[in-house]
């Protein structure tokens, strides 16, 4: 079985069928004219050598895989106890309310991000992961969202507390307002429009001075205030994002296992069959779009409490690729997949500062790459499949 | 000024009908959007600086200098099209069965790569391309048209002709015709898929990359960024014209032109680039499966 | 009393005239067998009686209500349920998910029920879930609850469609070509769940090439060619039709 389906893979990918020499002198021509000889001789000594080690790696990956097989295998079939499974999930929670006292701020600010990222991508997953409709804008939300309290606070002096429902709530309007048009465009174009009205929502912060102060941004936001605590401090910011990613996470479990949650995956299975067995299909991706919107905005008015300014920098296209990457790589649909995919995308640039400059190009390859060979993502169980 | 804008327009319109009929080939043949397709435009006016330098380099300039930028533009399509080429066999080839959102995640991985690969090899800074014809040109009801302008669109409308009767004419254009029309049945008539796919890949890769040398050489800067919101308009301009169709990549290529140089001379400078969104939106809401839209009963079986 | 009644129906697709004039009534607990060479329009008239294709012309009247301009999940609600000839399951939900998912229209809880999950949403999605499998019994796929869809064999995919389209508790199920690419076995066992849901007062209309299955199964026979009906009539009396053993028939049994 795994033998089988390396063969698959690698058969997939006709690079690895071509002479070596004769593929590691493309790419270095490929190369040569924008870094110069020598940069392209190197390169390729490089491939050429490391695609002959990969041709014999790739016989001992094979040995490799179905040890692995057998393991990840018997990781499946460990039933874990529901005791065992509360003792594990407390002592997770017990480990992330103490983390504010033994770990810098550094890490603490990590933390943060990380918990704005899972509430983000959760509401993506359900737009992308649930129904299965591509948006190629989201980042347009956060940004709605984050600017509702940015203004509401700078302009008209409301706190955070009864920002929130506002800012929220018209988030999850304007998903609304977008998908009555949008929805009746097949997949494709759907993500076409959907990035169109990320760019239009962008172009517009940027060049509306007069409320958005332009590119400038918007400074002097505060941070939330309750009951005279002050979520200035860091460790109380903790706290506050900690609560909101935990709620995320409950309630878009319970929706998803609900007749609602079930309607979407419907949906992104057939969506006339699920249109034949009575579910009223227009109207529930409709729902989806302003429920996943509802969370964009939440994470956006979170984001501008934290950093006390917005611009529109933090929201451009390429915001919205790293949103719909860490759904794909958890795992589309699955939703520790998709906690565990902003994890990874937030920590991972951390860890690899040095090589900060190339993380735009290993999320450009990682993206092929993820396509090619895992389309259900790394982790990826039964929930599935982009469909159109 | 009317005059002015134009021309102007039709400048841009025909740099983005170039654009655009590599989007509507790469779909009609694969129902794929190439979201990477901007970048190889992006890579052409790269190429067009890299091979200009070279030239200038070994004088080849100061010798002649309509022969390099014939050897230039010749070696830049090339270029773009080896990568045009080399894109197809990694991302898109072996996602060819897979649903059909896959492959567009891909190309858009393909895009991000390409930017920052770029990026990292030539600077994130400006590029600058000689400036070459100057201002000079000539008047012509009321507007003044550079030579610069003119050489651009006496180009576009060449390549467009030529690739029409490409298509239309010749044995490897009427496989592409009919891969597009019913790849199955091109098979079974003893058509080579894998062939026809490549030579869009490279004919639209070249286009781009000529588009992309045109545009440097008009606008003097270049940037890595550059391909992304061309590659946006010129798909916009391939869907006004009814994705899939060559003669309505042309068409829409122009009318995009025209509607930028007015948007920006009449209404707002600063919303130049999201015109095109706009009518990207506007047409898909009113016909929600692009302006060719196809619907069979096949589907509700 | 008729449960079903189609005046005039007519669909057509640019110059195609795939269902022309096509008028039937069907009786309440009946089986009703549409047939037909291939492209006679058997499917369409499928599709305009669920609403996914809106007829270009004509009247269809469930319980006295007019369908023509209603969405799919609309009629539905009214009771009519239909499979498709190419099966359509949610392939990566199990078989009890397809079935339960199937009682959507039946069920009433909202975002804020299945947030808050009362007492309420509790009971009811464990009477979806009960309801389940009680349909996955009835076709007799029990042992096969927590499958993935996708993987189950090809016969167990048809009834499980049939399962799912029975889930929404339908007057009236539509079934399209239920035993297509069954053996002699399953076709026998298909014939059986079909005379099960007769006995269960169901309605139905099939569309099927099986000669055995139309003539031992079906209370009336209506023949489509080219869209347009060519006869009606019981089992027998279509079996004798001249112009259906030209047009159809008479291809078949020599």
């Amino acid at each position: 079985m795994a033998g089988n389906e390396l063969r698959v893979t690698s058969s997939k990918n006709s690079i690895f069928k071509a002479r070596p020499i004769l593929v590691a002198l493309w790419f270095s021509i490929l190369f040569l004219p924008f870094k110069g000889a020598k940069a392209a001789l190197i390169l390729f000594v490089v491939l050429s050598t490391s695609i002959v080690l990969s041709r014999s790696l790739l016989s001992y990956a094979k040995s490799l895989r179905e040890k692995g097989q057998a393991v990840s295998n018997r990781i499946r079939t460990i039933k874990l106890s529901t005791r065992s499974l509360f003792v594990a999930r407390y002592s997770l929670l017990l480990i992330l309310i103490a983390l504010p006292f033994f770990v810098r701020d550094y890490l603490l600010d990590i933390a943060i991000l990380t918990g704005i990222y899972i509430i983000l991508a959760l509401g993506l997953n359900v737009v992308v992961g649930f129904t299965g409709l591509l948006n190629l804008g989201f980042v347009a939300f956060y940004a709605i969202g984050a600017y509702t309290y940015a203004l509401l606070n700078t302009a008209l002096g409301i706190g955070f507390w009864p920002s929130l429902p506002l800012s929220v709530g018209l988030t999850a309007l304007s998903g609304f307002v977008l998908a009555v048009p949008a929805l009746r465009l097949r997949g494709d174009y759907l993500a076409i429009v959907t990035l169109g009205f990320g760019e239009i929502v962008r172009l517009v912060l940027n060049n509306w001075d007069s409320l958005t102060k332009g590119p400038n941004g918007i400074s002097g936001i505060e941070p939330p205030y309750l009951m005279g605590i002050s979520f200035w401090r860091l460790s109380n910011y903790y706290y506050l994002i900690l609560i909101f990613a935990l709620l995320t996470i409950v309630i878009i479990k319970r929706v998803y296992s609900s007749r609602i949650g079930r309607a979407w995956i419907a949906i992104r299975e057939d969506e006339i069959a699920s249109s034949a067995i009575g579910i009223n299909t227009p109207m529930y991706k409709l729902y989806a779009f302003a429920f996943g919107a509802f969370w964009a905005g939440l994470a956006g008015a979170l984001f501008a409490g934290k950093m006390q300014f917005v611009s529109p920098e933090s929201f451009t296209f390429m915001e919205s690729v790293l949103i719909l990457c860490m759904v794909i790589l958890g795992g589309l649909g699955s939703i520790p997949g998709v906690i565990l995919g902003a994890i990874i995308l937030v920590i991972l640039p951390e860890v690899l500062r040095e090589f900060q400059l190339y993380r735009m190009l290993a999320l450009g390859s990682g993206l092929v790459l993820l396509m090619i060979f895992r389309p259900r993502g790394l982790f990826g169980g039964k929930s599935v499949s982009l469909r159109s | 000024m009317l005059a002015q804008q134009i021309i102007n327009g039709l400048t841009l319109g025909g740099v983005y009908a170039i654009i655009a009929l590599g989007y509507t080939m790469v779909y009609g043949i694969l129902e794929l959007i190439n979201f990477a397709h901007g970048e190889i435009y992006m890579l052409g006016a790269y190429a067009g600086i890299i091979f200009f330098g070279l030239f200038t380099a070994i004088g080849l300039t100061s010798y002649s200098l309509p022969l390099s930028i014939v050897l230039t533009l010749i070696l830049s399509i090339i270029f773009c099209s080896s990568y045009g080429f080399t894109i197809e066999k990694i991302a898109y080839k072996p996602l060819r069965k897979a649903p059909r959102l896959s492959p567009l995640i891909s190309a858009i991985g393909v895009s991000i790569f390409l930017q920052n690969y770029v990026m990292l090899t030539q600077g994130a800074t400006d590029r600058v391309f000689p400036y070459l014809f100057g201002a000079a040109g000539f008047d012509f009801i009321g507007a003044r048209v550079t030579y610069l302008q003119s050489f651009i669109i006496a180009i576009s409308a060449l390549l467009m002709l030529s690739l029409h009767f490409f298509v239309a004419r010749t044995m490897i254009g009427k496989a592409m015709r009919a891969v597009a029309q019913d790849r199955v049945m091109a098979s079974l008539v003893g058509i080579n898929i894998d062939t026809v796919i490549s030579t869009t890949f490279v004919i639209g890769s070249g286009l781009a990359a000529v588009a992309g040398m045109m545009v440097a050489m008009y606008y003097g800067l270049v940037n890595y960024s550059i391909g992304y919101i061309a590659g946006i308009k010129a798909f916009t301009a391939a869907v006004l014209g009814g994705i899939g169709s060559i003669p309505g990549a042309m068409f829409g290529g122009i009318v995009l032109g025209l509607v930028e140089a007015m948007g920006a001379a009449y209404i707002s400078s600063e919303y130049k680039d999201a015109y095109a969104f706009v009518i990207l939106i506007i047409i898909l809401l009113i016909k929600p499966a692009g302006l060719f839209g196809k619907s069979t009963e096949d589907r509700y079986k | 009393m008729y449960l079903l009644e189609v005046r005039d129906l007519t669909k057509h697709f640019g110059g195609i005239k795939a269902v022309e004039e096509v008028s039937f009534k069907v009786r309440e607990g009946s089986i009703m067998s549409i047939i037909g060479p291939n492209g006679a329009g058997k499917t369409t008239l499928f599709n305009c009686l669920t609403g996914l294709t809106k007829p270009t012309k004509g009247k269809i009247y469930f319980l006295d209500k007019d369908l023509a301009s209603l969405p799919p999940h609309s009629i539905v609600k009214l009771g009519i349920a239909r499979t498709f000839q190419n099966i359509r399951l949610f392939r990566e939900m199990t078989v009890l998910e397809n079935v339960m998912v199937a009682q959507h229209s039946k069920a009433k809880s909202g975002l804020f029920g299945s947030i808050l999950r009362p007492q309420g949403f509790i009971d009811e999605e464990k009477t979806i879930k009960e309801k389940s499998i009680e349909y996955i019994e009835l076709v007799g796929l029990e042992d096969f609850t927590n499958t993935i869809a996708g993987n189950l064999p090809y016969g167990s995919q048809r009834r499980l469609e049939i399962a799912r389209a029975l889930a929404t508790e339908p007057r009236m199920v539509l079934l399209d070509e239920p035993t297509a690419g069954m053996n002699p076995q399953e076709t026998s066992e298909m014939m059986d769940i079909m005379k099960r849901l007769q006995e269960f007062g169901k309605t139905i209309i099939l569309i099927e090439h099986d000669m055995k299955v139309v003539m031992g199964i079906s209370d009336r026979i209506i023949v489509l060619d080219h869209g347009i009906k060519i006869a009606e009539g019981l089992p027998d009396e279509v079996r004798r039709d001249q112009m259906v053993i030209e047009a159809y028939l008479g291809k078949e049994t020599h």
